[in-house]
């Protein structure tokens, strides 16, 4: 079936963000210095571990990311070619089995039978108990008996792939150590488990062991059961869970690409030029900071709100009018955020400014722009990364209240903050129905948790007091 | 010191100035009142009579910067941005959609607010500060490794999950305290007790670790290894000389949030009903009533300005070698 590619906003800056990435990565691997720190980073074990679960996300929104447009039958009249009004990600087009096995409403996770009880005919009479779900264990013909093997079955199932997987990819990992190493494999085995290479090899193989072990024991018993239960509408929590990673990440990834270039730029140029230059500056981020955050974004999207109402025919599908709200919000949370590491660019710019080296070259005549290319901006870069990466996980964290107060993300774009925020009336329900909260808990628990520790790694990698600290 | 006031105060009024014109811009350009009324009127069908008459209820069917027909200072007074500006600075706000006086309505939710956001700043701060000064006393141990790994599992969990958790364990399962409400006079302290506590847990991984870190700067420091070679115990020169020390960055930071305290915290009061100035805020956003967003965006930055002048004060008063001028 023939498709049509689909770039939304959001799509565009995260893979020019992940191409600038790769772009980074060549610098560092020329650059004998940024390479020992990033060596140094990635030499603990907490930072290994960390950067093999969120490379896991970040495939999981970059999947998500890829969005297309099906064919529909051909315009009547003309023939011509027409599209589907739905924009799917090739992440739905993976989901997809899942997805569209839909309940008609709530049901536990693994369960079998409806979470309330309702009132249908069994053998001709109307009874009213639990119903039997439409996908949820239909296959088995007494669950009674039968669940409990049907899942341990297909759970062992997935333990068995994911064994598998798990051990082709070690055998690569031991593979490229022993040819690097020019040593037996053997030998390169035994160094892996005792944990005697350089990188922490072996924490980061049993972290991607671990998470194929999760994924192969949750695909497996999806073909069955709806593994994380399904929300009120009967839709898969799992799904809606995966789905948030990518609407996480872009918050994170999308703010930060906000707040680089404005905090870098404004900071560099207030500090190295002073005079009223750095006067209206100052007055600039002032005035920003003094503007509580929540308040002006509540502000900036309800202005944002009011446009889209008032032209409907801006955008074309409900995913692009979502999508520009998402862009628009980590616009606004980065304009918000960007002061603090602007006031900290330009205090360590003007410390610079008076060095030596920097004055010489001013006295030579170099001239100012080339004198911040070449001196002051890659004496900065590292606290930028070190305060860009620590500010990563705020942004996850952030995007969650501000869905709760209504100024977040589309009600219908997926998120952690949606979630988080219908599953406070599921808890009030009774019986209490606990597997929104708990999924969305799991996952963006895991996102902020290896953002934390691998920020701390390259903190402690690129700052030299934390070098001294510890 | 009175003309470094004098000096802090024109500035702060200047930003506030700069805000004002900013949520004016914000509000009444990007967004006209035409937008506004459609809104609030409900739907596309509105008719303009309705529209025009929802304007002139509110004064917005006047010129935004400079009225050619009105006379003498009438041209600039009798205008948008002067009556919805610059009234602001005598903390005249006008009315919500609801009609009510909206500084009214601010001055009766201060309190509430501030009565949640006090306990939680104090309570919270001293704890953090125990914490992390204990930390910084077992350095290098088993008790610090696992304290520091705590706090950053605690600093990696959304404050709303602490707040769905904890509501939903104290408060409904074991049944300790009332879900949610709020009541003045003696049982006001039942109320605020489960907002408080969750509130400072929920702050707690964050700030103990960042004050764990001062704590370890302040230790590496020359007076503390003199102080030891001068042969005084490590409890000794922990509390009586790197916690003296290491308090006036944590005060000076402290001390901005201080007249912030009667905004109190949105989420907080939202999810536990207490009728303060966050939730007054979150209602105001649910019900797009711009007015009172724009009044609550004035009082917050005055607030913030207020601290930063106490911050530049506090330092001279924690640090004697800064001098203020």
């Amino acid at each position: 079936m023939p498709v049509k590619p689909v770039l939304l906003l959001t799509d565009l800056f995260l893979f020019a963000l992940f191409a600038a990435g790769l772009v980074y990565l060549r610098h560092v691997s020329r650059t004998p210095q940024l390479l020992a720190n990033w060596r140094l980073a990635l030499q603990r074990p907490a930072a290994g571990v960390a950067a093999v679960i969120l490379g896991f996300f970040l495939l999981v929104a970059l999947a998500d990311s890829l969005h297309f447009r099906r064919s529909g039958p051909p315009h009547p009249a003309s023939g011509a070619p027409t599209w589907s009004v739905e924009t799917r990600s090739v992440l739905d087009a993976v989901l997809e089995p899942v997805a569209s096995r839909q309940e008609r409403s709530y049901s536990r996770p693994l369960a079998w039978l409806g979470f309330r009880k309702e009132t249908f005919e069994r053998d001709g009479r109307p009874v009213r108990d639990f119903p039997r779900l439409k996908f949820g264990g239909a296959h088995l013909s007494d669950p009674q008996s039968q669940w409990a093997g049907d899942a341990a079955l297909r759970a062992a199932a997935g333990f068995l792939y994911a064994a598998l997987g798990f051990a082709l990819l070690a055998l690569a990992v031991v593979a490229g150590l022993a040819r690097s190493a020019g040593e037996p494999l053997g030998a390169a085995l035994a160094r892996a488990a005792r944990g005697g290479t350089r990188y922490p090899v072996r924490a980061m193989l049993l972290t991607a062991g671990l998470l194929l072990l999760a994924i192969g024991v949750i695909a497996s018993l999806s073909t069955g059961y709806h593994v994380l239960g399904t929300d009120r509408v009967g839709a898969s929590v799992l799904v809606a869970a995966v789905k948030s990673v990518r609407t996480a990440l872009v918050i994170g990834a999308l703010t930060t690409l906000v707040v680089l270039p404005l905090a870098v730029a404004l900071g560099v140029t207030a500090g190295y030029f002073r005079g009223w230059i750095d006067e209206a500056i100052q007055y600039l981020y002032t005035l920003l900071a003094s503007i509580p955050d929540v308040l002006l974004i509540a502000a900036a999207v309800l202005l944002l709100q009011v446009k889209i109402d008032a032209n409907p025919a801006l955008f074309e599908t409900a995913l692009e009018r979502a999508d520009a709200r998402l862009f628009f919000l980590c616009l606004i949370l980065g304009i918000t955020s960007f002061t603090g590491l602007c006031r900290l660019v330009r205090g360590e710019t003007m410390k610079l400014r008076e060095l030596e080296y920097i004055q010489a070259a001013h006295a030579f005549g170099v001239r100012a722009v080339a004198i911040l290319a070449r001196h002051i901006l890659p004496n900065v870069a590292p606290i930028v990364l070190i305060s860009t990466v620590m500010q990563f996980s705020g942004f996850v964290l952030a995007e969650a209240v501000l869905s709760y107060v209504g100024v977040g993300v589309d009600p219908k774009t997926a998120s952690f903050g949606v979630m988080i925020n219908t599953a406070r009336l599921e808890l009030a329900a009774t019986p209490v129905i606990w597997w929104t909260l708990a999924a969305a808990f799991v996952f963006m628990f895991l996102i902020v948790l290896s953002a934390n520790l691998f920020a701390d790694a390259v903190r402690d990698a690129f700052d030299p007091r934390a070098r001294l600290r510890s | 010191m009175f003309a470094f006031l004098a000096r802090r105060i024109a500035y702060g009024l200047l930003v506030l100035a700069g805000i004002n014109l900013v949520t004016f811009l914000l509000f009444f350009e990007v967004n006209s009142p035409d937008d506004m009324a459609r809104l609030q009127l409900g739907g596309k069908r509105v008719t303009a009579q309705a529209i025009e008459k929802w304007k002139a209820e509110r004064g917005y069917d006047r010129p935004s910067f400079y009225n050619e027909r009105a006379s003498g200072l009438g041209k600039i007074t009798d205008t948008m941005f002067f009556d919805s500006s610059v009234r602001m600075f005598a903390f005249d706000f006008g009315r919500a959609d609801s009609g009510r006086d909206i500084a009214g309505e601010i001055e009766r939710r201060a309190l509430p607010s501030l009565a949640l956001a006090l306990p939680v700043f104090v309570v919270g701060l001293g704890l953090s500060i125990t914490i992390a000064l204990g930390l910084a006393f077992f350095r290098g141990t088993y008790l610090d490794f696992w304290g520091v790994v705590v706090l950053v599992v605690m600093m990696s969990v959304s404050a709303l999950f602490f707040i769905v958790a904890g509501q939903f364990v104290l408060a409904r399962v074991l049944q300790l305290v009332p879900i949610s409400g709020f009541e003045g006079g003696a049982d006001t302290w039942r109320f605020l007790l489960l907002p408080v506590a969750i509130s400072v847990v929920a702050r707690l991984g964050p700030e103990a670790r960042f004050y764990r870190t001062l704590f370890l700067e302040e230790i590496s420091k020359d007076y503390v290894r003199t102080a030891r070679s001068k042969g005084l115990s490590d409890p000794a020169v922990l509390f009586g000389h790197v916690l003296r020390n290491a308090l006036i960055p944590i005060l000076s930071n402290s001390v901005a949030f201080i007249p912030l305290l009667f905004m109190g915290s949105l989420i907080t009061e939202s999810f536990f009903s207490i009728p303060g100035l966050g939730n007054y805020l979150i209602e105001a956003i649910g019900s797009q009533d711009f007015a009172i967003v724009r009044a609550m965006v004035f009082v917050g930055s005055v607030l913030y300005i207020i601290g930063l002048i106490l911050t530049d004060i506090s330092y001279s008063w924690a640090d004697p070698r800064i001098r203020l001028q």
